[in-house]
């Protein structure tokens, strides 16, 4: 399991893996939002929270087809089926990899990026732990969605649309404990929820992830 | 005939003629499939019938 | 012939609903007739409301069946997973386009019903906003089917998403209400006595839901024929070409 996961930490690490790529997107994001919305900082600061999140997770999203993609295309994904690991932990690991090269990096990148929307000092706080306890749940949401689309070709858009709807509880959640921070409310309801959400789905999604894989694979 | 809907007519007849266009819709296209597949099939079967 | 009887439940599932379709069209326009004409020419006014409150009509028993259609897919994807009954997975893609029609009738209507309410074409309101994100799972799941070529890897896939779908769907009403608490009135439709809908809207109600559930019985049955026969035809062109 352990040479599983650091083999794909290594693949999305080296040059053309993407490892850049997710944080790339969050940085455009959090620049184009201001050019967007103009440069009033009062009104920077309201959104910062929720332009974050947003910011993280379409960052999230873009990364989610080269989970699987490689690995289906040059025939591992067929080796690693056949491997004594069960199919539902590869795609938990698959997740766990796609977090510590996707998920984690955005969460240390986004309080550096939150200086250029105007974070109100109190919010970094709560929006770390938000997006530290969120982004966990989708790289697992997403695992799902790449393994539904694992065999077709334009496979990206309708990845995007299967996931979408799945990442909603996750960002109501995360942007609201991140936005309560910011104006010093109390974040343990949307806090427990988040969590509640991120083990839920890594308790239950590999199983259907697993499903889906070897349909797929058939 | 039709009852003095007040200043709400507009709300009122357009959600009526949404409604009612997009009921009249789905039904029109559920038809014509339908029976543009069961002549598509009924013209391969009988193919199938007259060269096996 | 392998596939004569794998075609011998589907078979059976067309000549039974073969008979129905025509009465169960026929009944929904009576109903819808009746109820629609009822409503709209013989209540009155609400006093709040105004006549807006005609559209209550078209708007709860849209939004009822847009439930209910994903309700039943689910029911439909379970016993394909289960039983592997491909009537299920059929059913099940066959009701997914009424579903999005009756989510979209919702949000129409909820939107034009909440303008002069609410003074705006559209405000997040939980009730709305769920009916939004069910219309993207919707969405999702139609796009599935018609992007996997082979039928049962997309009985399976559609039918693994419905189930994870409906379990997000959920938790997404529950997170939707609570990020905003809301301008929606309360469940207009309750068992217990304390009807939040006047009795003079209720029966007329009742009729256009009866007509909507018509429709929607008689849709899905004529959908699933056009599925059965499309999936046979799928599978009878393929031979041909193996054979050529």
């Amino acid at each position: 399991m352990k040479a599983l996961l650091l083999r794909d930490i290594r693949l999305a690490i080296r040059a053309g893996g993407g490892f850049g790529l997710g944080l790339a997107f969050f940085l455009i994001v959090v620049v184009l939002v201001p050019f967007g919305v103009g440069p009033q900082s009062e009104l920077l600061s309201r959104i910062a929270a929720g332009t974050l999140w947003i910011g993280a997770l379409l960052a999230c999203l873009l990364s989610l087809d080269r989970i699987f993609a490689l690995d289906w295309e040059d025939g591992s994904l067929d080796l690693l089926a056949t491997a004594p690991l069960p199919m539902e932990a590869i795609a938990a690991i698959k997740a766990l990899a796609h977090w510590l090269t996707t998920g984690l990096p955005l969460v240390l990148a986004a309080p550096i990026l939150a200086v250029l929307l105007n974070l109100p000092a109190a919010g970094y706080g709560p929006l770390i732990l938000s997006l530290l306890l969120g982004t966990p749940a989708l790289s697992m949401i997403g695992t799902f969605g790449a393994a539904l689309t694992v065999g077709l070709k334009r496979g990206g858009l309708l990845l995007s649309l299967l996931v979408l709807p799945l990442y909603v509880p996750t960002l109501i959640f995360g942007a609201e404990a991140a936005r309560r921070g910011v104006d010093g409310f109390d974040t343990t309801t949307p806090m427990l929820m988040l969590a509640g959400i991120t083990c839920g789905t890594i308790a239950l999604l590999p199983f259907a992830a697993a499903a889906v894989l070897r349909v797929n694979l058939r | 005939m039709i009852p003095d809907l007040g200043k709400y007519a507009d709300a009122v007849m357009s959600a009526y003629a949404v409604s009612l266009l997009l009921l009249v819709l789905l039904v029109i296209v559920s038809w014509r499939r339908a029976a543009k597949v069961k002549r598509d099939l009924e013209e391969i079967e009988g193919k199938g019938q007259s060269d096996g | 012939m392998a596939s004569l009887w794998e075609y011998a439940n589907p078979k059976k599932f067309i000549d039974t609903t073969s008979r129905f379709i025509p009465w169960l069209f026929g009944s929904a326009l009576i109903c819808l007739v009746t109820g629609l004409v009822w409503g709209f020419f013989f209540t009155p006014d609400d006093f709040r409301q105004g006549s807006t409150v005609k559209i209550i009509y078209l708007h709860v028993p849209s939004a009822l069946m847009a439930i209910n259609a994903w309700l039943m897919m689910l029911v439909a994807s379970l016993i394909w997973i289960v039983r592997r009954h491909h009537v299920s997975a059929l059913a099940a893609r066959a009701a997914a386009p009424v579903g999005v029609v009756m989510t979209l009738i919702a949000l129409a209507t909820g939107a034009i019903w909440g303008q002069p309410m609410w003074g705006t074409w559209w405000a997040w309101d939980p009730r709305l906003t769920s009916f939004l994100i069910l219309f993207l799972f919707y969405l999702g799941y139609i796009a599935l089917w018609e992007a996997i070529e082979n039928d049962d890897t997309a009985a399976d896939l559609t039918s693994i998403l419905c189930l994870v779908g409906s379990v997000f769907a959920l938790l997404s009403r529950y997170a939707v209400n609570f990020w905003n608490q809301g301008l929606h009135q309360g469940a207009s439709l309750s068992l217990d006595k304390e009807e939040n809908v006047h009795d003079v809207f209720y029966h007329p109600l009742l009729i256009c839901i009866a007509g909507f559930v018509l429709l929607f019985i008689a849709l899905v049955f004529l959908r699933t024929q056009t599925e059965i026969r499309a999936r046979r035809m799928r599978a009878l062109m393929a031979r041909e070409r193996l054979t050529a």
